[in-house]
């Protein structure tokens, strides 16, 4: 089988230099994995994948038992006190580890770029805050970026297509390294859908608090995902998948909403 | 003042969703203008760092704003031009009305203006008999129609080629014809006319320049060059937050304004106004005012979180990338200002608990923060935004929008401390969802407040055992 051409995907990066924390990683240190919400509660298969993921990278992976949530759902609608003790907690937790990998782009962009503001300027707390946003990637941003990793050795049968999703995109700056990863998987071909860059409406609460606005921005991501003919629509964020897959489950579609480490893990 | 309807947010984007003439044409422009511009852009010969560049120019010019009013309004008085600093959108169009009526004006013609939509200009003057003509063939257009702008620089978006026939027809007496040239050309001889007879041409600006003494006007159809030097009387009218330093300034902001607004290079027509027309001057008016407009803008200068919004420079870039605004089209946010500038300025000018939805109803993509050509941090605006309105804030007399929410976040931030305490809670979600009816292993009601998202789309139910503890289990097992 051969694996697809990686598409030139062109995208607005917008003004953001983005620094990609390039620090010389020690391989054999075990990875602290932050296991997003939404996955511990629903997507656990996806932890799962991760998990076997690195197992067969003989990466040492160390979970933390007592991590939760990042904060975001609070941060976003507002609530910064609920917010802050969120990211105080979380602090606590992961600032002893070497490197935290976490499969969530907007759970990634939470901590790098927002926890540092959620502190007074100077203060002990924000040290901290940085100190930690310093040491946290996204699965697919840490394969590619900081283990020059882009062939994980999986094996996938079918057509793909990949979504982007926002935060992981626009403030992470995360668009070519899932495609890296997803081109060098066997047996996998990857076409691009029609503004893959574009929101799929899903934006936390907001997608229960206007559900017309979110179903309308859907809607016509779903239809350029369906579009493609693929047998999967894939992405870095859970949080995005279970909007799409709610509805391709509503149209009856047999299309399936994977994350990337599903596929990465060849199963 | 203008009309403001930003509370029925929901049920005008509800309505603008349904509405398969507007998609299209919502769709349409999108398609067209968003990559567009994003490519003229990429295509500058600074790159994208020309947006940094233009940042800074606004920022200081922002941060220097006292200083470079002075110096513009003391230029164009010392030509002889009359300068008038309004409070508001009725002390505004107080003072437009007082000139008129001095210069016993009867018509006047208009080029296209954020701000006069702002203050509802055209509604006053009309209220005292003088007839008020746009020049701008998309705001002519729907003059005559009777509506209000949906889009910044193209007011016109949401009607057709179609309905724009039918209007002309009936209101321009011309034969039934679709054909863009037939219908612009109609437009173009109903104009001449009110550009011949009007005593006074009402435009605005879109920068204004301190070291030189102007204002300056963009437009593609060289109307706004008509309104400004034909009628005897020019009126300007102006955000306080208008101006830049220096004329090299406009250089990168006029670059960036045209290919932000239209992905174009340059528009079609720039005018420098610095006064009326000197004695050896055959064209231009004989007076000139310029009127800067306060409006909410002072206030929102001495908010440190909030001043960068006054760097805008109006282009509608952010509406054309937008996935809430390709939806809900302008006029869902209720006021004139509309997307993503809208969804962050018109809270600060008309109440932050009025507008509320304006703040809240959108993704928090980040797509408009990209398109801007000022490179203006639109989400994190939309964020403090919601922060005032999570918790309240006396200074800008935000109250708490939601108690409900408030608590249902406070519970969460409690459970979440605790892992025991996480994990009782799933368990009883897992419980709970038991009750509620599935298709393909997927939920497809959901009670209360989540019932929106089943509106279109099934969920996924909670897992009966949560990652975490699947992984202890193992890490336990000998």
């Amino acid at each position: 089988m051969k694996s697809a051409p990686l598409a030139h995907h062109s995208y607005n990066m917008g003004s953001i230099i983005i620094k990609r924390e390039l620090a010389v990683m020690d391989k054999n240190k075990p990875v602290t994995l932050f296991i997003q919400c939404l996955v511990d509660s629903l997507y656990p298969e996806v932890g799962q994948a991760m998990v076997h993921l690195f197992e067969r990278l003989n990466i040492q992976v160390d979970i933390p038992l007592e991590q939760t949530c990042c904060g975001q759902p609070a941060f976003n609608s507002g609530y910064r006190r609920e917010a802050t003790t969120a990211a105080k907690r979380f602090i606590e937790i992961f600032e002893s580890a070497d490197i935290i990998v976490c499969p969530s782009g907007s759970c990634v962009d939470m901590v790098k770029h927002q926890y540092p503001g959620l502190f007074k300027d100077g203060s002990l707390w924000q040290k901290r805050a940085k100190a930690v946003s310093a040491k946290i990637f996204e699965l697919s941003q840490y394969f590619v970026d900081v283990l020059g990793v882009e062939d994980v050795g999986a094996s996938f049968n079918g057509r793909v297509t990949y979504h982007d999703s926002c935060h992981l995109l626009r403030n992470l700056g995360v668009a070519d390294q899932p495609r890296k990863l997803i081109a060098n998987v066997r047996g996998i071909h990857l076409v691009e859908m029609k503004d893959a860059e574009k929101c799929c409406g899903f934006g936390g609460t907001f997608s229960v608090k206007y559900p017309d606005i979110s179903t309308a921005i859907l809607e016509e991501k779903v239809d350029k995902i369906i579009a493609t003919g693929a047998d999967a629509v894939i992405g870095c964020d859970i949080s995005c998948l279970m909007n799409i897959q709610g509805m391709l489950n509503r149209r009856n579609s047999p299309i399936k909403a994977l994350h990337i480490a599903q596929i990465l893990a060849g199963f | 003042m203008s009309e403001i309807k930003t509370e029925f947010y929901k049920q005008n984007a509800a309505k603008a969703i349904k509405d398969p003439v507007l998609q299209h044409a919502l769709f349409d422009v999108q398609n067209r203008l968003g990559p567009a511009t994003a490519l003229a852009y990429k295509n500058l010969p600074e790159g994208m760092a020309l947006r940094q560049k233009a940042h800074e120019i606004r920022q200081f010019a922002i941060n220097h704003l006292d200083i470079l009013l002075e110096t513009l309004v003391q230029k164009i008085r010392d030509r002889g031009g009359k300068v008038y600093f309004a409070k508001d959108a009725a002390d505004a169009t107080a003072y437009c009305l007082k000139i008129a009526k001095e210069n016993q004006v009867k018509m006047v013609v208009k080029g296209k203006s954020m701000v006069t939509e702002e203050i509802g200009l055209n509604k006053i003057l009309e209220s005292n008999q003088i007839e008020v003509n746009e020049t701008d063939l998309g705001e002519y257009i729907i003059q005559l129609a009777g509506e209000t702008p949906s889009h910044i620089i193209a007011p016109a978006i949401h009607k057709t080629r179609k309905e724009v026939a039918q209007l002309f027809t009936q209101k321009l007496g011309i034969p039934y014809c679709e054909d863009p040239p037939v219908l612009t050309q109609a437009a173009r001889k109903a104009l001449r006319k009110k550009f011949l007879a009007a005593d006074m041409g009402l435009s605005g600006c879109n920068l204004a320049c301190a070291e030189t003494g102007h204002i300056t006007t963009v437009s593609n159809e060289g109307n706004i060059r008509m309104s400004t030097t034909m009628p005897k009387v020019h009126m300007a009218f102006m955000g306080m937050e208008r101006v830049v330093a220096r004329l090299e300034d406009h250089d990168a902001l006029f670059r960036l304004l045209s290919r932000g607004a239209a992905a174009q290079n340059m528009a079609g027509y720039v005018s420098y106004i610095g006064g009326p027309r000197t004695e050896d001057q055959l064209d231009g008016p004989d007076q000139f005012h310029l009127v800067i407009l306060d409006n909410g803008r002072s206030r929102i200068l001495a908010d440190p979180k909030f001043r960068e919004i006054l760097l805008c420079i109006r282009c509608a870039a952010c509406l054309n990338v937008c996935p809430a605004y390709g939806k809900i089209g302008g006029h869902a946010y209720g006021y004139p200002y509309s997307g993503p500038i809208g969804a962050v300025i018109t809270p600060l000018f008309v109440g932050i608990n009025r507008a509320k939805d304006l703040c809240c109803g959108e993704p928090l993509c980040g797509a408009c923060k990209n398109a801007c050509p000022v490179d203006i941090d639109l989400p994190r605006m939309l964020l403090a935004l919601r922060a005032k309105l999570a918790d309240g804030d006396p200074k800008w007399g935000v109250t708490r929008a939601n108690s409900m929410e408030k608590i249902a976040f406070q519970i969460w931030s409690l459970v979440i401390q605790n892992r025991k305490v996480y994990d009782l809670a799933l368990k009883t979600g897992s419980l709970i969802q038991n009750l509620l009816p599935k298709k393909n292993g997927m939920i497809t009601t959901m009670p209360f407040v989540f019932k929106g998202w089943t509106q279109s789309r099934d969920i996924k139910p909670l897992a009966r055992v949560s990652f975490l503890t699947q992984w202890k289990n193992r890490e336990n097992k000998p």
